[in-house]
């Protein structure tokens, strides 16, 4: 008996908290039927909760223990927990709100738990206990009203208020439960199965939850982020169908979540989550396809990042399509029609997952779309939003495609905005180019390349390439020579052009050749320079060059950066590629650190075990094992200080340039006398923003050098506010 | 000891001696490799590196091809550097369109030296010895069908 009592405890903590809480209340209800019959279980069944509760918030994992804490609400419904020691929780939750020296996003989280509970719960507590609850109310409100919002508009999908709000979340989340309340806590969206067995479960006895302190904040402690709620639809956009529950109403809320967790629970088998979804319980009263395609997109546009791999959110769209054909589809098209008019407002980040989703998408569709309905773009500045969005996502397609494919599927009209032919560029090709300096080395080097030349003839080539900065040569000739490296990367990549793998082939066959070449740091940016002139028409081919660059280390990730706020990018800097190819070389440096602390951490576990072996063997010949693994500990502990010290220095270079090109354009506008809001002022700094958001983690490490040596207050306000929001964040 | 593979309307079916069975499983479950099938002749390996890249970076992709013809015969290998992206691609671009077709994406053991090529009598896929229909993207009708 036992031991089936302890099996039902674990299984319905476990599938509480991992598993389904969209379907929670049909597992309070269990509970509550089985309390009813006996009291031990139920007892038992809540200390468990309590001490998992405890477990999750003691493991930062905040999102399970407010299923947890919900689930506790709900079980005060079927009459398993006295309603007063619950009122009692929530009022120590609220009472963290009190607490000094501690982030705010800790109080948000005990604010959030007890609020987020109340559509459960609210009226069962309201009736028990009002004047407490009241109490706990006014202490909520307090705390609403005096809390810092600075970090909210890093976090906003559209800088716009109209045509509805970005709210964040937590005041949104304040005016759905002052609604509740105002209806007295009528709430009809939420299945309460416990309803049925009320004659039964009003007999059970209750108990009464232990006192519950929250566990105090420690320096490990890391709270969810704060979030800004998505809202693209409301009831005026589906006028046919079931009215859609208004922004602040709570049925809204309880559909949200109830969305979202499903796609938590199914992320990983995209048929399943889609079948869930179009399953929802009620889902005849409501307008179901409006609110999926809401919370999938509220998902797919989180900021900082979206909960799940972005090509989930695009597979499970179409799953969604294939089960409803005839209804889904349209409102994804009114969806995508209106995320295109409000392109203006757009965070620039979340402009490039709806430029990566919709290309993605129409792949899967034979780009199938009425290009003549955004006929406006046309004559609009080539900058701005609109037609810059409409030439990345031809630019992506293509990639997904081919050229000649792109100009047909668009009307003639728009052959401005389709992308260049991925063709290479070779400037020692044709006739012209006689008169080019090295144009002789060029040919001698191209004729080497074809009869499979080793890189010490090659070498022996460009030996006698002159060096324009220089009037005499090195002895060596080996120090920095752009002529050398202009032939040779020149000739190189136009005899590789024809496919990735050649291209990958010669940079591996010629690769002592490069690293020579390329052993300067000027070096390295003129291989990036002359790969970017053969390559400006193949924005695909110039990232993974620049990825292969790197992972065979002829540039380094420092030199990627440089040249990416060079003056030869500048045309092309708010191109959506130049930023793939940043973030991808930040995250091979972060994925570098990591691997090397790794070998690190695995060192000295390894000598730990040694060494707890050798005391228990007593054995003294193991000593010198020590000493190699001891050296070898010594080792791997340089490369990871070298690689860290590597890695602050990128995001250090990154950010100085920053400043620099935003300085640049401040003063230029103020001399001028004209606007600073220009379309690339807007992109900058929101690509700023990006660096900050995207890599959070690592960049708090450095907040004090960054604080005193780049962000200080001397700095331009608008610049300086960036900085001050990224601090809000985990403040 | 060899391995048989054989691949029909793009599944991937792994044939393989009997003693092998565990070690192929071993393989399998640590793999960052994909096979990838019911390509068209013309899918380029730029529409294959843009379409896998969105679930992680790619080490390398290798091409299938024709034995006599040495062109693209309408499979690939995938290498991812993790498992995790291998997975992802395995959940999310596993039976979505490339190319307007509708591809496969099946673990593979790892790539060896001469399995870039088709297995059939006419030097492509086994699949392309045999099926009936006429499929324009994998050189028309089946090669035995062709030659009747």
């Amino acid at each position: 008996m036992l031991l089936f009592w302890g099996f039902l405890v674990v299984l319905g903590s476990q599938i509480s908290a991992r598993l389904l809480p969209e379907k929670l209340t049909i597992y309070t209800t269990l509970v509550g039927l089985l309390n009813a019959r006996n009291y031990n279980f139920g007892g038992e069944f809540v200390e468990a909760m309590i001490r998992q509760l405890k477990e999750s918030l003691k493991a930062n994992n905040y999102n399970e223990a407010v299923y947890l804490v919900r689930f506790l609400s709900d079980l005060v419904n079927c009459h398993v927990i006295a309603a007063p020691s619950m009122v009692a929780m929530f009022e120590n939750f609220v009472s963290v709100t009190q607490e000094e020296d501690v982030p705010q996003v800790r109080r948000d989280w005990y604010v959030y738990a007890f609020l987020s509970s109340l559509p459960w719960v609210g009226k069962e507590l309201y009736e028990k206990k009002d004047a407490e609850m009241d109490r706990i109310f006014a202490n909520t409100e307090s705390y609403l009203k005096r809390r810092q919002k600075t970090h909210v508009p890093m976090l906003q999908v559209w800088t716009a208020e109209k045509p509805h709000p970005q709210e964040e979340y937590l005041d949104c989340l304040w005016a759905q439960i002052q609604k509740l309340k105002k209806d007295r806590w009528q709430e009809r969206h939420i299945l309460r199965p416990y309803l049925a067995f009320d004659s039964i479960l009003c007999e059970a006895l209750q108990h009464n939850l232990p006192p519950f302190t929250p566990p105090p904040h420690t320096e490990d402690s890391v709270y969810p982020m704060p979030r800004v709620i998505f809202r693209m639809f409301d009831y005026t956009d589906d006028p046919e169908g079931p009215v859609m529950p208004g922004s602040h109403s709570v049925e809204r809320f309880v559909i949200e979540e109830n969305l979202h967790c499903i796609i938590k629970s199914h992320w990983k088998e995209r048929k399943t989550c889609a079948a869930q979804l179009v399953s929802y319980p009620g889902k005849n009263k409501i307008p179901l396809n409006y609110h999926i395609v809401e919370v999938i997109f509220a998902e797919l546009f989180q900021l900082p990042a979206p909960p799940h791999i972005d090509v989930m959110y695009t597979t499970l769209l179409i799953e969604l399509c294939k089960l409803q054909p005839g209804s889904l589809p349209q409102v994804l098209a009114q969806a995508t029609e209106m995320l295109y008019m409000r392109l203006d407002t757009m965070n620039t980040t979340c402009v490039d997952r709806f430029i990566n989703w919709f290309s993605h998408h129409l792949s899967n569709f034979q780009f199938r779309w009425s290009w003549e309905d955004w006929s406006d773009c046309l004559t609009q500045d080539p900058e701005s939003p609109k037609p810059k969005f409409v030439r990345e996502v031809l630019e992506k397609c293509m990639r997904l495609s081919y050229h000649q494919r792109i100009l047909d599927i668009v009307p003639p009209t728009f052959s401005a905005l389709c992308p260049a032919n991925p063709t290479c560029i070779y400037k020692y090709g044709d006739e012209s180019s006689n008169s080019l300096p090295g144009h002789s080395v060029a040919l001698c080097l191209a004729v080497a390349f074809k009869s499979k030349a080793t890189n010490d003839e090659i070498f022996s080539i460009l030996k006698d390439v002159p060096n324009p900065n220089q009037d005499d040569d090195d002895d060596e000739g080996f120090s920095f020579n752009p002529l050398k490296i202009e032939v040779f990367v020149q000739t190189l990549l136009h005899l590789a052009a024809k496919s990735f793998s050649h291209s990958f082939s010669a940079l591996a066959k010629f690769h002592e050749v490069f690293k020579t070449l390329a052993e300067s740091d000027e070096g390295k940016l003129h291989v990036l320079r002359v790969m970017f002139e053969v390559w400006r028409n193949h924005p695909q081919m110039i990232a993974v060059l620049v990825d292969k660059m790197i992972r065979t280390q002829i540039v380094d990730c420092a030199a990627v950066a440089t040249w990416i706020f060079s003056s030869e990018l500048s045309r092309d800097f708010t191109r959506l590629f130049v930023w793939e190819i940043l973030h991808s070389t930040i995250r091979k440096m972060n994925k570098h650190v990591l691997k090397i602390q790794k070998e690190l951490e695995e060192a000295k576990e390894k000598l730990a075990r040694q060494h707890k072996r050798r005391s228990d063997d007593d054995d003294r010949s193991s000593d010198r094992k020590d000493g190699a693994l001891e050296e070898q500990i010594e080792r791997l502990q340089e490369k990871v200080e070298s690689a860290q010290s590597e890695q602050k220095n990128l995001f250090l270079v990154i950010f100085q340039r920053f400043i620099m090109i935003l300085t640049e354009h401040l003063v230029r506008c103020e001399s001028d006398g004209t606007s600073v809001l220009t379309p690339w002022y807007k992109n900058c700094v929101e690509r700023l923003q990006q660096i900050f958001l995207q890599h959070h983690q690592i960049i708090q490490q450095y907040m004090v050098t960054l604080e005193n040596l780049l962000f200080t207050a001397e700095l331009d306000p608008h610049i300086l506010a960036v900085f001050q929001q990224f601090c809000a964040l985990q403040a | 000891m060899q391995n048989f593979w054989c691949s029909l309307n793009g599944i991937h079916i792994n044939i393989i001696p009997q003693g092998d069975n565990e070690e192929q499983e071993k393989l399998l479950k640590k793999s960052c490799t994909l096979y990838v099938g019911n390509l068209s002749f013309y899918t380029t390996e730029e529409q294959i590196y843009e379409l896998f890249s969105k679930s992680g970076d790619i080490k390398k992709i290798i091409m299938g091809l024709d034995k006599m013809k040495k062109t693209a015969c309408g499979f690939c290998f995938v290498e991812y550097y993790s498992r995790a992206d291998a997975e992802n691609a395995m959940r999310y671009i596993n039976g979505t369109r490339l190319d307007d077709r509708i591809i496969r994406t099946d673990w593979d053991a790892g790539f060896k030296e001469g399995r870039q090529y088709g297995r059939g009598r006419s030097g492509g896929q086994v699949r392309d010895e045999y099926r009936q229909d006429y499929d324009a993207g994998r050189g028309g009708y089946g090669k035995l069908a062709q030659n009747q």
